[in-house]
């Protein structure tokens, strides 16, 4: 079965070139604000679009990300506003892929079966979530799976070669590696040290390679992408998002133009002059 | 929740991937997978190793100070006119609670595995205490992520822990108490994953570190069976003790969970009660996933964790181990739970009547005590573990006093 994600990556490679991968909060920093954000972003740059699902633990983020979650909450951001979301967006677009990503918990309170069928019907196409590694593939991984909708799991420098094929097992869409063993919005990855270990997921498997964690700059998403099939930025557009805002925390005229803005500048990492091959 | 199960046996969790029931599992962002995989490798060799055992009942014995006594609580059980009283005296090892027992495994397994460095999270800094003196005896950097309001509250073991070259980060994400220093020793482990070794507090997280943490601290229920027989010819014929992660409660009940016949009682904290706020997970929460595993969670309709409250630093936390949970729908263990006034209650009726100040955490224990032995006979023998002492407490409880101790 092919999904969105797949034809995107397709097409991509037909462009020759990377795709941009962004991840926003849903609901940050509140409900139609994101939603403007969230409909700008393929026309701002965005190939796919990740949108979080706020988690009041997130045990894998960092300040930046922790904070946008934490507003989404305050705001009053639930499940079926996300899901919600993505119904709205795919009013006007029926191509670009949406992957929502987040923690366990909320989904299995939301109830697995029940979610799926909402996420499938909303246009949801991936899920990636971050508490849960291939040991536990039979909660959500293999349910999703048969509900049509792609897992993307992470790899991480701390899966080696012996690990990566329970990894990749279940993965379908594309593989995120994680591009440094650390929380969201750490330190910058060393690109050599990327390349290599994207060649060493690559001999594992055919899927596509999407590198995230620690990319800020388009100088980065350029130099990261001339070895990966995409390029995710995460902390840096919620951080445009969290510098825009007033002092009480509320969107501004100028919030939804400072993420379109970063996303262009970021855009041109992957779509200026063709990849070297 | 669900009627109880007929099972053989209670002592044979968790299976290999494990799983109490529907609890426990290894739910952990892949960076931390192969970590604790390497660790329940290395836990099931040292398990396995004579030697390692021989120089952990060595350091018990000399170090902790173990056997911890047995000690009838003559006035408190004249005072409640019912079942006969005991207290386990896990306040009398070494760094003041029973939380040495499990981190004495721990560091030494560290140590084992050759990782330099130690973190570890704390609520009200005893096991943030006894990390820290561990790793000072075993040369090893230390670390400890504390919630900054259990920072002010808890200054005492702040102090101590950097008497002992701890490193003390206070954390100031979310309600700054124990579950955001676990959030925050997680993102630490994520990060510094090849020298690091992380050194959980209770019987809680990813497997296999509640089967790890319940069998460090089972040297207390093992102590308890021979002491008794010892003293009164007989295994007893009830136990208690409070509830934050479980491990002073899991230590106590492990070795009995067969002898169908002891009677069992966890008790939560219910802070400003039941129907406010409070950090009785199984009383007032439901099954969801959180910090590696699947457990009873206080948490709102939409899977958002909720901040518990307890006047205890150590019960402030709005989940408990995931073995606990499944011996509460198998109902084996009775969960109650006490309030901070009534934690306050006991913490002056028993320094008065026994001469021993028991931590706040402890006095959760205490505080039920009351309803349970009165209606019992003479001849009951009842087991309070008291599992830490209430030193760090004294500015605290007089201040909740309003001055007067
Ligand atoms: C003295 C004492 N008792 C009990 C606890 C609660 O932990 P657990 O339920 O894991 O025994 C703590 C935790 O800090 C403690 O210090």
């Amino acid at each position: 079965m092919t999904t969105r994600i797949d034809r995107r990556f397709a097409d991509l490679k037909s462009e020759g070139r990377a795709g941009l991968v962004t991840f926003l909060m849903a609901g940050d920093p509140d409900a139609k604000t994101a939603l403007a954000i969230l409909k700008a972003l393929p026309k701002a740059g965005a190939d796919v679009i990740e949108i979080g699902m706020p988690f009041t633990d997130p045990m894998a983020d960092g300040p930046a990300i922790q904070a946008a979650g934490l507003r989404a909450l305050k705001s009053g951001q639930t499940m079926v506003k996300t899901l919600a979301a993505v119904r709205a967006f795919r009013k006007d677009d029926d191509t670009t892929p949406i992957v929502l990503m987040g923690y366990y918990n909320p989904i299995y309170i939301y109830g697995v079966a029940k979610f799926l069928d909402d996420a499938k019907g909303a246009g949801v196409d991936g899920l990636i979530v971050v508490d849960l590694p291939p040991e536990e593939d039979e909660e959500l991984c293999l349910p999703a799976l048969a509900a049509g909708l792609n897992f993307i799991r992470l790899a991480t420098p701390t899966t080696d070669d012996k690990r990566l094929p329970a990894v990749l097992k279940n993965t379908s869409g594309f593989v995120y590696y994680v591009s440094i063993a650390g929380i969201t919005g750490a330190a910058a990855p060393d690109v050599g040290q990327v390349h290599a270990a994207v060649g060493r997921i690559k001999r594992h498997t055919k899927l596509p390679v999407a590198v995230g964690f620690g990319v800020r700059s388009a100088k980065q998403v350029k130099d990261i992408a001339a070895g990966a099939e995409a390029v995710v930025v995460g902390s840096a557009l919620v951080n445009a998002v969290a510098k825009s805002l007033d002092n009480k925390g509320k969107a501004t005229g100028r919030t939804v133009k400072a993420v379109t803005n970063l996303v262009s500048e970021l855009a041109s990492g992957v779509r200026g002059p063709k990849k070297a091959k | 929740m669900t009627a109880p199960i007929q099972v053989n046996s209670f002592r044979t969790g968790p299976d290999e991937r494990g799983h109490f029931g529907i609890y426990g599992g290894r739910f952990v962002a892949e960076t931390l997978m192969p970590l604790i995989l390497d660790l329940e490798r290395a836990y099931a060799e040292a398990k396995a190793d004579p030697a390692y055992r021989r120089e952990m009942d060595g350091h018990l014995k000399n170090y902790v100070g173990r056997p911890s006594p047995l000690y009838l609580a003559e006035r408190l059980t004249a005072h409640f006119a019912g079942a006969k009283i005991y207290f386990k005296r896990e306040d009398l090892n070494h760094t003041g609670a029973h939380k040495v027992n499990n981190v004495l495994g721990q560091i030494m397994l560290a140590k084992r595995m050759g990782k330099p460095r130690v973190i570890a999270e704390t609520g009200a800094g005893m096991h943030g205490v006894a990390t820290a003196t561990l790793c000072a005896k075993f040369g090893l950097k230390c670390i400890v992520y504390m919630g900054a309001v259990d920072v002010g509250r808890q200054q005492p073991n702040v102090l101590r822990m950097k008497a002992m070259g701890a490193e003390v980060r206070a954390v100031e994400s979310g309600a700054k108490t124990l579950k955001d220093a676990m959030n925050e020793a997680l993102r630490d482990w994520v990060t510094n994953v090849s020298d690091t070794f992380y050194c959980i507090g209770t019987v809680a997280g990813p497997h296999p570190y509640p089967m790890m943490v319940r069998d460090f601290q089972s040297i207390i229920g093992i102590e308890t069976r021979e002491q008794m027989q010892q003293e009164e010819g007989r295994l007893p014929d009830s136990l208690i003790a409070c509830i934050g992660g479980g491990s002073n409660a899991m230590g106590l009940f492990y070795p009995f969970l067969d002898d169908r016949q002891v009677e069992i009682y966890g008790v939560e904290a219910a802070g400003h009660g039941l129907k406010k706020k409070h950090a009785a997970s199984v009383a007032g929460g439901k099954p969801g996933v959180l910090h590696g595993n699947r457990t009873y969670l206080l948490m709102d309709d939409d899977g958002q964790i909720e901040e518990a409250h307890s006047i205890s630093a150590g019960l402030d936390y709005p989940g408990i181990g995931p073995e606990h949970s499944w011996l509460h729908d198998v109902g084996r263990i009775k969960f109650l739970s006490a309030t901070d006034k009534e934690a306050l209650a006991a913490f002056q009726l028993c320094s008065r009547m026994e001469g021993i100040i028991p931590a706040l955490e402890s006095c959760h224990a205490l505080a039920r005590l009351g309803d349970i032995v009165s209606n019992k006979p003479k001849d009951h023998l009842m087991v309070v573990n008291l599992s830490g002492r209430g030193d760090k407490d004294l500015d605290s409880v007089a201040h909740h006093l309003g001055g007067k101790l």
